[in-house]
């Protein structure tokens, strides 16, 4: 039992492969049904209305502390390194690059994983255990269309909404430590972000990024929670997999849309 | 309805396998209408299992599952909601949903399939309630109750859309004494109040056998014995004669089955 | 009762997010609605325009009268073409302006700078500033500093 002939190694390689394709199969099935399929109850805007404040209005906090603290901490760590150059005023740039560019999407993404996305896991994998998704479909609703499709579009149009207010609280907190701290003048801070930063490049780009960042999280997330073992180890362990999965997605994903997006700079 | 149909739900040559194991091995089961039927089997013997098939929440590999006269394997998703709509099912944690409180639970299935006005949907509420007895209790939260009274409570919705057939998925489990004896007086008062077609998926051999009016015994992936509570409980077969006497050891065994012990201590060589 | 809160909440996140939008739009790019107004394009060779990239400025008398919206190889003179799109309120600059690149600071970016000519013809659209001085290259001056020394021994 314990020594594996080499042909034990390969089928066991070929089943892993097997179950990958299969899981990435059922979740592409499980998306489309949610967003296409029919069959839903109740109002679906009510729905909506609730999925969006459990998961943008509450991840608000969050996003609010971590954006206005991470863009200070840029804005100290820029001016640092900037004045040896004598080029204080491009911290204005820098930080809202930075921001929109990546660390607005990406940050975003991982902390919507790690608040929403575990959560959305967890609360589906215990609607599934509690049998609360079987009694749905025995009174004849698709839990597909009432439990998840809300909660898919409530993440596709909350995270791209977080990431801009990530951004935006970030920069005035960048603005709040170059100027009213360290000094830095506020004409040319504003005025430097304002040359460098161009709308479509960068602001659009970076809302690009988030928009595909909560698809992916939102999927993996409801998925992870839909298709879970129903216990409660199953739904700790489908817990653990969608904040890993998710942010290992993102990061990826990152490297690819960057390279796509500013590639030829 | 199918009034030459005597029976509700009829199981036909069902096999049921999953991976390479097979659950089911060519089953046949006849529920009668309008009885309260049992379905009891040791644990792990794919009663749950049983109850989805009849739900159609599983599809069989072979076989016909029929319920009022209807292949449910062979029917559009659609169709299939259509019949989940005869259809109630009580499951062993309740299921109400959380994030709504009893009320809204009990009127989900109304909501969801009728145009009813407000008040009737009300009136049609707080009468289920009234008939489990928690009428009291419809601006509670499911996290508020305790487990007899969210059984209850799931027992209100599940005939909210008065049903024809109602199926019970272990509904003794974990309960004290007190709200085991009202969920056995409930569902036979149930069934002949609204003439309903009960069935009772459970391993509770003395509660399931003083409300059946008729038993089925299944294990091993095959039916075992069937007949009134009374017969089982005289049968020779010694399989059922285990399970109704609640025997350790018998034809299913004390141990899982294992290399021999003697053999495991000394090692093979 | 308790969906009117949710649905306020949920309000006041979606205009929190207009908001983000908008001052994203406004205040960080520098987007003011109507700069995207007319303009006119212009052409310049330079011999060298290390350095330089698209979206950079132009400038005249340190204002910014529009950017550069293409660079590529003039493959007849061997020259480097810049595509500058110009403010049309500009449209008063002589046909004899000079185009330089300029550094903003001793490491900040490129961006062409236009001074003015004295010529009564005025550039039209698609015209060619024909006098340009190229892009300072830092190898290039520092070998030239390098010969002179030598050269002065």
């Amino acid at each position: 039992m314990r020594k594996k002939g080499l042909q034990d190694r390969v089928r066991l390689l070929g089943r892993a492969g097997i179950d990958v394709v299969a899981a990435l199969g059922r979740s592409a099935i499980f998306l489309v049904r949610a967003l296409f399929g029919r069959g839903g109850a109740g109002s679906a805007w009510q729905l909506l209305v609730k999925q969006l404040y459990a998961i943008g209005v509450l991840s608000l906090a969050i996003i609010v502390v971590s954006g206005a603290f991470i863009g200070m901490v840029l804005s100290l760590q820029g001016y640092s390194i900037l004045s040896k150059y004598g080029s204080e005023e491009a911290v204005g740039q820098m930080v809202a690059l930075t921001l929109l560019r990546e660390l607005g999407p990406v940050v975003t993404a991982l902390l919507f994983a790690g608040r929403a996305g575990s959560a959305l896991t967890a609360e589906i994998g215990n609607m599934k255990s509690t049998e609360q998704l079987s009694s749905l479909e025995m009174i004849g609703v698709d839990p597909l269309k009432y439990v998840i499709a809300p909660r898919l579009w409530a993440g596709f149009i909350s995270m791209p909404l977080l990431a801009m207010i990530f951004s935006v609280v970030g920069i005035w907190g960048g603005a709040m430590v170059a100027v009213d701290w360290l000094g830095v003048y506020e004409g040319s801070f504003w005025a430097g972000m304002q040359r460098s930063v161009d709308f479509t490049g960068d602001v659009l780009n970076g809302v690009v990024k988030s928009i595909v960042f909560a698809f992916v999280v939102t999927w993996i997330a409801v998925f992870q929670g839909y298709d879970c073992e129903p216990t409660s180890e199953g739904i700790g362990r489908a817990t653990t997999r969608t904040v890993v999965y998710a942010s290992l997605a993102v990061l990826g994903l990152d490297f690819i849309l960057t390279a796509l997006m500013f590639g030829d700079f | 309805m199918n009034a030459v149909n005597e029976y509700a739900v009829e199981l036909k040559d069902v096999t049921f396998r999953r991976g390479p194991r097979a659950i089911f091995e060519g089953i046949d089961i006849r529920i009668p209408r309008g009885k309260v039927t049992g379905i009891m089997g040791p644990s792990g013997s794919g009663k749950t299992t049983l109850l989805r098939l009849i739900g159609a929440q599983l599809r069989p590999s072979r076989g016909e599952v029929l319920v009022e006269g209807r292949n449910l394997p062979a029917l559009s998703r659609s169709d299939l909601f259509d019949v989940r709509k005869q259809m109630g099912v009580l499951f062993q944690s309740g299921a109400l949903f959380t994030d709504l409180d009893v009320f809204e639970n009990v009127a989900f299935p109304l909501r969801v399939h009728t145009d009813l006005p407000e008040e009737m949907i009300r009136d049609i509420v707080l009468l289920k309630l009234q008939a489990v007895g928690l009428r009291g209790a419809v601006e509670l939260m499911p996290d508020e109750l305790s487990g007899g009274m969210k059984r209850r409570v799931a027992l209100a919705r599940a005939i909210a859309l008065d049903p024809q057939i109602l199926i019970y998925d272990e509904p003794f489990v974990g309960q004290d004494p007190i709200a085991m004896g009202v969920l056995v007086r409930l569902i036979r008062l149930l069934n002949d109040a609204l003439g309903i077609t009960s069935i009772v998926v459970s391993h509770d051999l003395a509660e399931t056998a003083s409300i059946a009016d008729y038993l089925y015994v299944v294990g091993d992936g095959q039916v075992l014995g069937h007949g009134t509570p009374q017969t089982l409980m005289e049968s020779d077969n010694p399989r059922i004669r285990q399970f109704m006497k609640g025997a350790p050891d018998g034809p299913v065994p004390f141990h899982y089955p294992a290399v021999d012990y003697r053999e495991a201590l000394l090692g093979s060589n | 009762m308790q969906t009117r809160s949710l649905e306020i909440g949920v309000g006041l996140f979606l205009l929190a997010g207009v908001l983000a939008a908008l001052l994203l739009a406004l205040r960080v790019s520098g987007l003011t609605p109507g700069s995207q107004g007319d303009t006119y394009k212009v052409y310049a060779h330079f011999d060298n325009l290390a350095g330089l990239s698209v979206r950079a400025r132009v400038t005249m008398a340190g204002v910014t009268i529009g950017k550069v919206t293409a660079i590529d190889l003039d493959r007849d003179t061997f020259t480097g073409r810049v595509t500058m799109e110009l403010d049309s309120d500009v449209d008063n600059l002589p046909i004899d302006s000079t185009a330089s690149i300029l550094t903003a600071g001793l490491l900040g970016e490129k961006y062409v700078g236009i001074s003015v000519g004295g010529d009564e013809e005025l550039l039209a659209e698609n015209g060619t500033i024909r006098d340009t001085q190229s892009s300072l290259v830092l190898e290039d001056l520092i070998g030239k500093f390098l010969l002179n020394t030598v050269n002065n021994k």
